[in-house]
Parts: C-alpha cells; structure tokens; sequence
C-alpha cells in the first residue's frame, strides 16, 4: 500500500518534483515536504479555512486535496504573496488595520482574499463578508479583517487616493 | 486525522473510470471533488481501498443547452462553474439562485454536481433543486447506461441508486414552464454551514391566474429531499392567496418532513423554521410567476 506517485507541481513559481503516497494532503505535501510553513493546519476537515492556498488561481482548501491530484497544476501559498522581505498590499492592510492578533488563520484569510481583492473594487461590507465566510478567526471578531480588506483595495485600486 | 493507505488511480476517460469501478466494485470510492470524502477519509469515517479520481477525465466537465430547453451538467462540472454560467442563470434561475448557499467560495471552487448528489447527504443544496427541477441523473457502468429520475435517485440518507460499479455521468435539468416562478431560501446558524432547513419551490400560474402546479421540496428535514404533497393538494386550482399559501407551507411541514433534533436545533424548532420558510419561497415564487 506504500505504492509511491510522482509529483510534478509548480509552487511559487518554482518547479518541485516528489515522490509521495497517495493519502499525503496537499496541506502535509506543502509543508513537510516543500517546507512551506506558511500554510497553517487548522482543522483538516475543511472547516477552518487556514490551509487554504490557491490551486490554479483559485482559492481551495489543501487539507481536502491529496498531493497527487495537484500534479501538474500551480499552486500559491502565502509565501509567494509577495517577494523576500516585502509585503503585498493585503499583506500591509492587514498589518495596517491590527487584522490579526495570533495569526494562525492569517495566510488563509490571505489566499482567500487574493484574487477577492483583485477582481472586486468596490465591494459592499457583504460581499467582503461572503468572501470569508470560509474562514475563521478565534481573535479578532472579523470588523479589523473587513476593514483590511477594504484598505487593501482601496491600495490596490485606488493608490492615489491612499 | 490522516486518511488510510488507499490505491490510487487516476483515468483520464469515463470508460476507464467505469472499468475500474466494475474491477475494485465495492472496494472503489469514485473521488470527484473531495469536499464530503476527503474530510471523511481524514476521520477515517470511510476508508475506501481504492480511489478512482475522476479529477482528470476532461469530457465530465461541462454545461450545455438542452434541446428542451433545459440544460445538462456534467457530473465533474464545478460549483462555481454552475455559479458562473450564464446559461444557468437565464435557463434555471432556481438553481442560479441557490448555488451560492453551497458551502462557502473554496468549497464551492473544488465540489462538483456529481459529487454532491452521489454523496446524498440530505441537507445538501444540490439534491433538493435536482429533485424541484425535476431533474434525470444519468448513471454509466461497463454494462451500459441508464437515466434515472432524481425523485427515485434519492434512497435515503448517504443512499442512492448508485449501483457499486456505477457512476453519474449527467445531470439534466428541464427548464420550468411559463408562468412559473421560483425561489429557494434556508437557515443555517452561520453562512455556509450546513443549513438547519432549506426549502425550493416552484409555482406555476395559469392564463387566469390560479396555480396550475407547485414544487415544494425541503432539505434538511428527513433522510432525503423531500417533496411536498400537501402543497399541491391545497394549492392547484386555487388562487394563491396568502391565506392559501400559509396553509400549504403550514400543512407542508406538518405533513411531508420528517425533522430530526440535535445539539444545534430541536425538532419542533426545524418544523417551525420549515413551515417560515415554505410560506416564504411560495410567496417570492408566486410573485415571479406572476410578473412573468
């Protein structure tokens, strides 16, 4: 039952290629065999949202994946948001705007707001709601984590008003 | 939790995929996208042998106009896919409207149509509007293919007529007919979670005005979607009035569910919400139908 399945993915950019079981989730894949740390394990059965990373663009859980299915795909995590030493926007807002206090859930509120941040302007206190329903947070009660997510597209859309 | 060593094979075709369901039979598990599975493998609720991902068989993922007028889905289609389309929202606006109740965004970007009416779970979204769309599921084995109709799809609890070497290929949904109006609404104690009571209805008008046929079908509140009787029984005929329609949604949930009570609600609370519920989509159903 040990049989073993090549991996072929690309994670930030970067081409990795492992050997792994099939029941390896794609959340232990990232972070004990990439050591991509960054992707924190909440509850491993898609509740919590805090593995969440984007699988082709889009924001999916990793616990509910196996590492195999992600053969040949591209993958984000939170460590690509942004270049070594430098913050992305939504990175900054969520500093900016104390949406976080332990920060346990923090890289999955990032992955899931990526692409939210992205393609959405102008977006109503619901809709920002909706998008991260996903997601839990024990510290903060969400009100900083919306107003994060509106500062960041207020950064990312309308810097000259920033 | 960790999910159980399993076998992994991963068919690019549906004629593979069935040849190794009818190989493994109750051995295989097909793996569509692992919302309900995986977490239930990672508690080791299921510990299926072997997995059959049908992740890369290209040819299931589709939306498509039906000659009818209605659409056909293929079982691998995602959610979001569903909540994307055009074609759904102008076709079947009952499901346009209820597909952003399913779970939350990185649910819905992984889970697929196939999976979640094989999967049966009896508070899911997907199996109470196939049901209220009178839809048809189509199953394929080696041995052949067959349509069955989604009112006797649907056993029981986690329980269809999925035979252990069949999968769902298609899901075809007819539009509704003129005059119809629909809605969907439940109640769940935080967005996304699985809803305490879910209810679908569609309502269609006569020239004159008066219900000429009514789909009411509940989730949430027995091991299956449930389908109303008392609601067409007082309604067809009748002028919908809001008197008529608090009957029916009252009778309703007196008479064709069968709620269950847990930590999170009892069940004389899930009737209650069931009967709010029902008064509520027959209402916004009449409406549309009548402004259509």
């Amino acid at each position: 039952m040990s049989e073993l399945h090549t991996v072929r993915v690309t994670v930030n950019g970067t081409v990795y290629e492992r050997q792994v079981e099939a029941r390896m989730l794609l959340s232990d894949f990232i972070r004990h065999e990439l050591g991509l740390t960054g992707t924190h394990v909440g509850c491993e059965h898609g509740v919590c949202g805090a593995c969440t990373v984007l699988f082709d663009g889009e924001p999916v859980r990793s616990c509910l994946m196996f590492a195999v299915q992600a053969d040949g795909h591209e993958i984000m995590t939170v460590e690509g948001l942004a270049p070594e030493g430098e913050m992305h926007p939504l990175q900054e807002a969520f500093h900016e705007a104390h949406a976080l206090q332990c920060g346990f859930c923090t890289p999955g509120f990032l992955m899931t707001l990526k692409p939210f941040v992205e393609t959405h302007p102008n977006p109503t206190d619901e809709e920002i709601r909706k998008a991260i329903s996903g997601n839990l947070c024990r510290c903060t009660g969400y009100q900083h984590i919306i107003e994060a997510v509106k500062l960041a597209i207020k950064k990312i859309h309308h810097s000259d008003a920033a | 939790m960790k999910p159980p060593a399993f076998k992994y094979l991963a068919p690019t075709t549906v004629d593979e995929a069935v040849a190794y369901l009818a190989e493994y039979g109750y051995d295989a598990k097909p793996l569509a996208g692992g919302q309900s599975l995986i977490p239930t493998m990672n508690f080791r609720l299921a510990q299926p042998a072997v997995l059959v991902d049908l992740n890369r068989v290209q040819e299931l993922s589709y939306i498509r106009p039906a000659e009818d007028g209605g659409v056909l889905i293929g079982a691998m289609t995602r959610h979001v896919q569903v909540e994307r389309s055009d074609l759904v929202a102008q076709r079947l606006p009952l499901l346009h409207e209820t597909v952003p109740f399913i779970a939350h965004p990185q649910i819905r970007n992984r889970g697929t149509y196939g999976g979640s009416i094989s999967h049966a779970d009896p508070a899911a979204e997907l199996p109470a509007i196939t049901v209220a769309h009178r839809g048809r599921v189509q199953l394929r084995s080696t041995r052949g293919s067959r349509w069955v109709p989604a009112e006797e799809f649907f056993l029981g609890l986690f329980t269809t007529a999925l035979e252990p070497d069949e999968m769902v290929v298609e899901i075809a949904l007819p539009a509704l007919p003129p005059r119809t109006g629909w809605a969907f609404d439940e109640f769940s104690r935080r967005h996304g979670d699985f809803a305490l009571v879910g209810v679908a209805a569609a309502v269609t008008l006569s020239a004159q005005g008066r219900v000429d046929e009514v789909r009411l079908v509940f989730m949430g509140v027995g091991d299956r979607p449930m389908t109303s009787a008392a609601a067409p029984a007082v309604l067809v005929g009748q002028e919908p009035s809001d008197e008529a329609l608090e009957e029916a949604a009252q009778r309703a949930a007196q008479e064709d569910i069968d709620p269950f009570g847990d930590v999170h609600a009892s069940a004389a609370f899930r009737r209650h919400l069931a009967s709010v519920l029902a008064k509520r989509v027959l209402t916004r159903a009449v409406e549309r139908a009548q402004a259509r």
